[in-house]
């Protein structure tokens, strides 16, 4: 027999993985505000407001990493149909809301003494922002539709249909204008103080690790709600066929 | 039944519907007015050049009207289930999403038909630009904007809170039609070489062709029932 009430469901989803996350997690956290405070030095013109820089620019990476993870999920759930790649899609498209609202709200702090302003016309600002709508947008639509098969397919398209948006709307805001500062070579900049690089590559490192461990925790959740919905499906239908009331 | 013809069917089902009632089409176009009469108030435009202000102005009322037409796109078929009549019919559900974008265009076309030489009237303004080439932007946008609206309308009509959810998921993912429609109008009300405006129009026709090509191939996922 195999009910839902006989099957212990293992919590863990990859074994050792998790706790190695969990070790990194605590082990780069401290290490990176040590170095973000008191190693690399503060830039020259901007002064101490330049640091929030080792927040700001990791969580982007964060979030670009968990909205791509969400469009290859959601292509790979409409092609296989499993649990999986939905429950992952989900996961990294909540978790890149997250990050990009840290990236959203670091952005004005540190505009306001630099540029002058809280907040430009600018192409990274808003492209960037309606990013953010867009899958917050995910969200919302997830939550209303009707069963969890059609919340899933929903989404999926919508991943997809986000993920063609992006690239569309990043060059058209670039046509538009464009004053937000180009740092890193790969962009185009002149490149950063190698201590500066070095410090903005651990913390990048930090919060990819971190974004791993927000995943895992989020997709081991998004398990145990199916579980808890099994099991609750399965109550009722014995409830309702031993005691007909 | 060939494919094109099956889209013609739903267009015109569509096209019948409105014209036998005229509701959606004569309560989107006051819509649309009172849109252009509160920027009238807002805007001085005895000061403000209408060129600077007039295309947004335009598409503002444009948009807002068609996301209106989208959201009630698919109510016919949602009232009574009727959609399960539509599922079981032997044509291709693809070329029932196209006849449904083919009833919006119509629907936003024949609002902006109206509203661009009351819009010219109110504001004062005197065109001189290439209508041809102003009537393609207005076409290829409003394609773009009705391909992207009716496949999320077809997700969100579903839903408890699908009229407010519609806006929330188009307007962000319809962000490069809105600026290429704003931009291009600019430059054409400017009377500037076609040059200048040349990308902006080519951006509106890859968004239309993406956009079209990815619903065709997603629409089957969203009516699976």
């Amino acid at each position: 027999m195999t009910g839902p009430q006989t099957r212990r469901t293992d919590t863990h989803l990859l074994g050792w993985i998790e706790p190695a996350l969990w070790v990194a997690v605590a082990l780069l956290v401290p290490f990176c505000l040590h170095v973000i405070f008191r190693v690399v030095p503060t830039e020259g013109k901007m002064g101490v407001v330049q640091r929030i820089f080792y927040f700001h620019v990791p969580s982007a990476f964060a979030g670009f990493l968990g909205v791509g993870l969400c469009a290859l999920c959601s292509a790979l759930y409409l092609w296989k149909r499993q649990r999986r790649y939905d429950l992952v899609a989900h996961a990294s498209a909540e978790i890149a809301v997250v990050f990009f609202t840290i990236v959203l709200l670091t952005g004005p702090i540190w505009a306001r003494p630099v540029w002058g302003v809280w907040w430009t016309g600018e192409v990274r600002l808003t492209s960037t922002l309606v990013l953010w709508l867009m899958y917050a947008g995910y969200l919302i639509l997830r939550r209303s539709a009707e069963n969890p098969e059609q919340e899933a397919r929903w989404g999926a398209v919508l991943g997809i249909v986000g993920a063609l948006d992006l690239p569309i709307i990043y060059k058209s805001v670039e046509w538009w204008r464009g004053l937000h500062p180009k740092v890193l070579k790969v962009s185009g900049g002149q490149g950063l103080d190698p201590i500066m690089e070095r410090g903005l590559l651990l913390c990048s490192v930090t919060f990819i690790v971190l974004f791993a461990l927000l995943l895992l925790l989020r997709c081991r959740a998004g398990v145990l709600e199916d579980e808890l919905d099994a099991l609750t499906r399965h109550l009722a239908r014995r409830g309702a066929g031993a005691e007909p009331a | 039944m060939s494919y094109w013809r099956a889209v013609l069917l739903v267009a015109g089902k569509d096209l019948r519907i409105e014209l036998r009632s005229r509701e959606q089409v004569v309560s989107l176009l006051f819509f649309a007015l009172l849109v252009l009469v509160v920027f009238n108030f807002a805007f001085d435009f005895t000061v403000i050049d209408f060129v600077t202000l007039g295309p947004g102005v335009l598409w503002v009322a444009f948009i807002f009207s068609g996301v209106l037409a989208i959201n009630r796109s698919f109510q016919n078929e949602r009232e009574q289930e009727r959609i399960q009549g539509i599922l079981l019919a032997p044509i291709d559900r693809s070329a029932f999403y196209l006849g449904k974008v083919a009833a919006t265009v119509l629907f936003m076309t024949a609002i902006e038909a109206i509203l661009v030489p009351i819009a010219v009237v109110m504001f004062n303004f005197r065109f001189s630009g290439r209508i041809a080439l102003t009537i393609l932007a207005l076409a290829l946008n409003t394609v773009g904007f009705a391909a992207v609206g009716t496949l999320f309308s077809a997700m969100t009509t579903r839903t408890r809170r699908g009229d407010l959810l519609l806006p929330l998921l188009l307007f962000p993912a319809a962000v490069p039609v809105a600026l290429a429609a704003v931009k291009t109008t600019t430059h054409l009300l400017a009377g500037r070489p076609f040059e200048r405006y040349a990308s902006w129009i080519a951006l509106s026709a890859a968004y239309d062709l993406i956009f079209l090509a990815a619903a065709v191939l997603l629409f089957d996922y969203v009516l699976e029932e």
